[in-house]
């Protein structure tokens, strides 16, 4: 089979997953191709399905669907030529630094002097020396990642595969490393012949990618794709940085449909159900009142993300919402308030709450629960009953995840209410 | 370890109720976690209890799978009965000698015993926790056993289990067995629960990077399971130990009619002392099993936690590591320095060189299925096995004369009030303490090693010391019996009351200090609803302590006479005495029926309510 100049293919992969008779699909026909020296990000919201989708590249985890080819052969059991630097570190805390590198290589049956050479060479290119019997515990998190890094290298995987690595570090961490990765990858001081990094900040996908893949939620798809053509290093500030930030945002926040598709179905009835961000309401009257003191109330949406300091992906939850009540038209990477918008934002907290009360009975959910509860006896239902009912559209935690906000904005509009007692659900 | 109680577990995480209400998963919470930001520190020995949880999972009432198992239990003890047929009619107990030289002696055995126990026990934990954790077919039916065997009132084996011993092995060999599988059985359930539920829980993360980093099965082992476990599996051994010394003294002292089933060892050495009325002999005996609980507690078990508290979970530096002199000493000792570079860990490189060469990867990705038509045959014909033996069962209870069934039911009424008593007893006296010790550090440092070494001796070894004061009280063993039984519950309930007491956010007290609530309103509002789940706690395990004991307790051969009163316990020692082998089936029968049915109507209801209402998080 030719290779097509590919390190990594994904072949219309799918990715379902069945509860009692639903099923739910998680990734829908997913394409995908790696060249070398390539350096890529899968970026997308939460729940998109990008972990996933990288935990079938790696092997982790066998698609319902499709296929994997690594240089042209399809992949079975976990590839042995990747590794993955996780979110988390997924350090073994009750080992030291050296031993975590180490322990690697030991799994591979290096004899232990080499392996014992090598730990110490990556832990000082990384910078870590002085640190290598130390407990990950001992250690901040940028140096934890550090020792992520250099557990991944010590393998010489061909394929490095990055699952978020620098959104669990604080900001000035995250920076230092992101450049610390680009010199090492960019020098070619690293055997590793493609990156693959899942992100849902688009200013780093920025930053550090190639090439980057834009992912989309229910279902997990790939919506676009995007080169970024850019020199390193790359200057966040420069007009050509900004434009293509610019660019992403506007491919990942869409562009405002007929109100309609916006609303999507209710439980029950045909059609797709919209999923409402778990977001509180605070965060989106913050949000509105910032986009009205801008001229022409509109802003970029890429510019908004840095003076509220919210990462993009919570920004992009914001907007959603803004667009699902009507508050908000987002087109080309920009938020424009609509009228009621504008009322809303400047409306004392007991209006705020009126409107709020009069949008959320549009909302297909809302309506369904709404006329649930009339007929229910004594008006109220219990929880349970209710989550039930949810998890016939959703996946069982992601239906819990829908109670909880249903509930969360029901109370704060005072439209329904909520007592943990008797776990009861009940009208207003 | 110091802690007198028996069916306590411990676990690094909390339970989350599964669609179908059973266990399905443990939230880990890190250990020594500050219980509340602003409350005192507790001390040292406290911290231990509040990382302690006994586990409840959240059946409701009776299932499919508790009537399976149930039926098993019943097949084991009819079959153990069947064996027991031809016990011998008498059996010569050993000659044990009073003198304070013999005490080495005894004290070794004793611990042999206790060793060759756990080390069954973790053998079969290690085996059983990996299989239930590992493979979904097995998991469906050892998890149910798992949860209604770590329930059962142990000690009611013990009859059948010596007797059934002692028709197939010489008298010797047989008791020592028995108290082996007796211990055993009373160690291994709460140390399988922790290794399973270690196992389901471990992170997804490190599974993951176990996979993507090629570890094989024993290095997964070795780097993941274990040390994950570690902590959970170390808490549980000493509980393990702990319940082990109440069932080993009982074992070593058990006497029936004829059948004298002692065993050279600290439990027969006071007992003989406590025949002979030798005051010196009991206070030499006492000495030295406290000595002996103690120098485990100090050369074992606190150097083992100071070790191991490199294993715990979370990414924070814990702000009172344990500590221990001896695991101080032995870190700097240059002897060891040399083992352990020249012999240790050259040996166990060697180990793992050979093992990765060798052992399989485990399969990727998703959970295998394996070949289940094995499974199933073995299954079928383990049913047809389990119907047949229930069908014998259930004849030999039809032999019994139906007037001894009034005689169980009245019996286990008898003990479940005996119980119900010595229950509330404890409560009454252990809230004030506890309360009292929990809230108030100068009490606590005070009071604590007292308690500590009070409540270090198991309560079956004071039986026979006790009776030579109580048989004498009015009443007769009546009473007696329920003293005997708050032995081995009062402790246990002391210490979960102290660790819920210390647990009590500072800012609370603060604020009602602050609104002026009175004594009584405070203790209705604040105190005793923090207390609940402590209380809940300590009270399951002290209940199944008390069931335990009414074995021992409510028949006893003392100084060559028969003290016995009405009682399940009674029931079941004068039905092995008389060799009335279907009352011993349908009396042990009963009685396990019984406490299962209690646990999972009532304890289990209000273990639910103080997870859910009560918590302080």
């Amino acid at each position: 089979m030719s290779t097509n100049g590919y390190l990594l293919e994904v072949r219309h992969v799918s990715q379902i997953y069945h509860s009692g008779s639903r099923r739910f699909v998680a990734l829908q026909d997913v394409n995908l191709a790696v060249r070398e020296g390539e350096f890529l990000c899968l970026l997308g919201p939460s729940g998109c399905g990008k972990s996933t989708l990288l935990r079938i590249i790696t092997g982790l985890q066998r698609p319902t669907e499709g296929i994997v080819l690594y240089r042209g052969q399809p992949l079975q059991g976990v590839n042995p030529k990747a590794t993955i630097v996780f979110q988390t570190f997924a350090l073994f805390p009750w080992l030291t630094v050296i031993e975590n590198v180490e322990v690697a290589l030991k799994a591979r049956g290096v004899h232990p002097k080499l392996r014992t050479a090598r730990a110490l060479d990556l832990l000082d290119r990384v910078g870590l020396d002085g640190f290598e019997l130390a407990y990950p515990r001992e250690l901040s998190g940028g140096m934890r990642q550090k020792v992520g890094f250099a557990r991944a290298m010590a393998v010489e995987p061909e394929l490095l595969c990055l699952d978020e690595p620098f959104s669990a570090l604080d900001v000035l961490s995250a920076e230092a490393l992101r450049g610390e990765l680009l010199e090492l990858w960019t020098e070619g001081k690293i055997p590793t012949r493609a990156i693959l990094m899942v992100t849902h900040n688009i200013e780093e996908a920025v930053f550090m990618a190639d090439r980057i893949v834009v992912m989309e939620k229910n279902p997990g798809r790939v919506v676009a794709e995007m080169t970024v053509d850019l020199p390193h290093p790359r200057q966040r500030r420069s007009p050509e940085f900004l434009e293509r930030v610019d660019r992403v945002y506007g491919l990942l926040a869409g562009e405002t449909q007929p109100e309609y598709v916006e609303l999507g179905a209710a439980p029950g009835e045909p059609g797709r159900i919209r999923a409402l961000p778990p977001i509180t309401l605070n965060d989106l009257a913050g949000l509105l009142e910032h986009v009205a003191e801008m001229p022409g109330h509109r802003h970029d949406l890429y510019r908004l993300a840095e003076e509220l300091r919210v990462d993009s992906d919570h920004l992009l939850q914001l907007t959603e919402v803004a667009e699902l009540l009507g508050f908000a038209t987002i087109g080309k990477g920009d938020i424009i308030l609509t009228p009621l918008g504008e009322t809303f934002a400047e409306a004392s907290i007991l209006a705020r709450k009126e409107i709020f009360a009069t949008r959320i009975r549009r909302l297909p959910i809302f309506r369904w629960l709404l006329s649930m509860l009339s007929v229910a006896e004594g008006r109220r239902l219990k929880w349970d009953i209710v989550l039930r009912a949810l998890e016939l559209e959703f996946p069982p935690a992601e239906a819990e995840k829908q109670l909880e906000t249903i509930v969360n904005w029901g109370r704060y509009a005072e439209v329904i209410a909520y007592d943990d007692a008797t776990e009861t659900i009940f009208l207003e | 370890m110091l802690i007198p109680s028996f069916r306590g577990k411990i676990s690094r995480g909390r339970q989350i109720r599964g669609n179908d209400g059973k266990i399905c998963a443990m939230r880990p919470y890190p250990q020594n976690r500050p219980v509340n930001s602003g409350t005192p520190k507790a001390p040292p020995f406290l911290r231990r209890v509040l990382t302690f949880r006994t586990e409840q999972p959240y059946h409701r009432g009776f299932s499919r799978g508790d009537a399976a198992v149930l039926l098993i239990v019943a097949v084991l003890i009819y079959g153990g009965i069947r064996l027991a047929l031809r016990a011998p009619e008498t059996v010569e107990g050993p000659a044990i000698s009073l003198s304070p030289s013999a005490l080495p002696y005894y004290t070794f055995r004793s611990v042999g015993r206790m060793a060759a126990a756990y080390a069954l026990s973790l053998l079969f934990t290690l085996v059983y926790g990996r299989l239930a954790a590992y493979n979904r077919h097995a998991e469906r039916i050892l998890l149910p056993l798992l949860d209604v065997l770590q329930s059962v009132p142990i000690l009611s084996f013990l009859p059948v289990v010596l007797l059934s011993l002692s028709a197939i092995l010489p008298e010797r060999i047989a008791a020592e067995l028995a108290s082996i599988v007796l211990i055993f059985t009373s160690q291994v359930w709460n140390m399988t629960f922790a290794w399973y539920q270690s196992l389901t829980t471990i992170p997804k993360e490190l599974q993951e990077a176990s996979a993507i980093f090629r570890f094989n099965t024993w290095l997964r082992f070795k780097v993941l399971e274990l040390p994950f476990a570690a902590i959970s599996l170390l808490w549980n051994s000493m509980m393990s130990w702990a319940g082990g010394w109440f069932f080993l003294m009982a074992a070593e002292i058990f006497t029936v009619g004829e059948r004298d089933f002692r065993l050279p060892g600290l439990g027969a050495f006071l007992q003989e002392a406590a025949n002979q009325g030798d005051t010196r002999a009991i206070l030499w005996g006492i000495g030295t099993l406290v000595l002996v609980i103690v120098a485990l507690d100090q050369l074992v078990w606190r150097p083992l936690l100071a070790w191991a508290d490199r294993f715990k979970l979370e990414m924070v530096e814990g702000e009172n590591p344990p500590t221990s002199w001896f695991y101080d000493l032995l870190r700097n000792s240059r002897l060891l320095g040399w083992f352990s570079e020249k012999i240790w860990q050259p040996l166990n490189e060697r180990v793992d060189a050979w093992l990765i060469g060798r052992a399989a990867m485990p399969e990727a990705a998703e959970g295998k299925t394996g070949r289940p038509y094995l499974l199933y045959a073995l299954g079928i014909a383990f049913g047809l096995g389990l119907a047949y033996g229930g069908f014998r069962a259930a004849m030999m209870l039809f032999t019994m004369p139906p007037e001894q069934w009034g005689e169980i039911g009245l019996g286990i009424l008898a003990t479940f009030l005996r119980v119900s008593a010595s229950l509330l007893i404890a409560l009454a006296w252990t809230i004030p303490a506890g309360v009292i010790i929990g809230t108030n550090r100068r009490a606590a440092t005070i009071l604590q090693p007292i308690v500590q070494i009070v409540a270090s001796v198991p309560a079956t070894a004071l039986f026979p010391v006790l009776l030579l004061v109580i048989v004498g009280l009015p009443g007769g063993l009546d009473f007696a019996a329920i003293l005997l039984m708050l032995m081995g519950t009062q402790w246990y309930l002391l210490f979960n009351i102290i660790a819920g007491a210390s647990a009590i956010p500072q800012d609370l007290k603060y604020t009602s200090a602050l609104i002026g609530l009175s004594r009584w309103e405070r203790w209705r509002t604040l105190i005793l609803p923090s207390l609940f789940p402590y209380i809940i706690t300590g009270s399951i395990t002290a209940s199944g302590g008390a069931w335990n004991a009414s074995i021992v307790a409510e028949h006893v051969e003392f100084g060559g006479r028969t003290l016995y009163t009405t009682g399940i316990g009674a029931l079941i020692s004068r039905a092995t005495a008389a060799g009335d082998y279907p009352l011993l089936l349908a009396a042990t029968l009963t009685m396990i029926l019984t406490v299962v049915l209690i646990n999972r109507t009532f304890w289990r209801r209000l273990y639910r309510l103080a997870e859910e209402k009560y918590r302080m998080e």
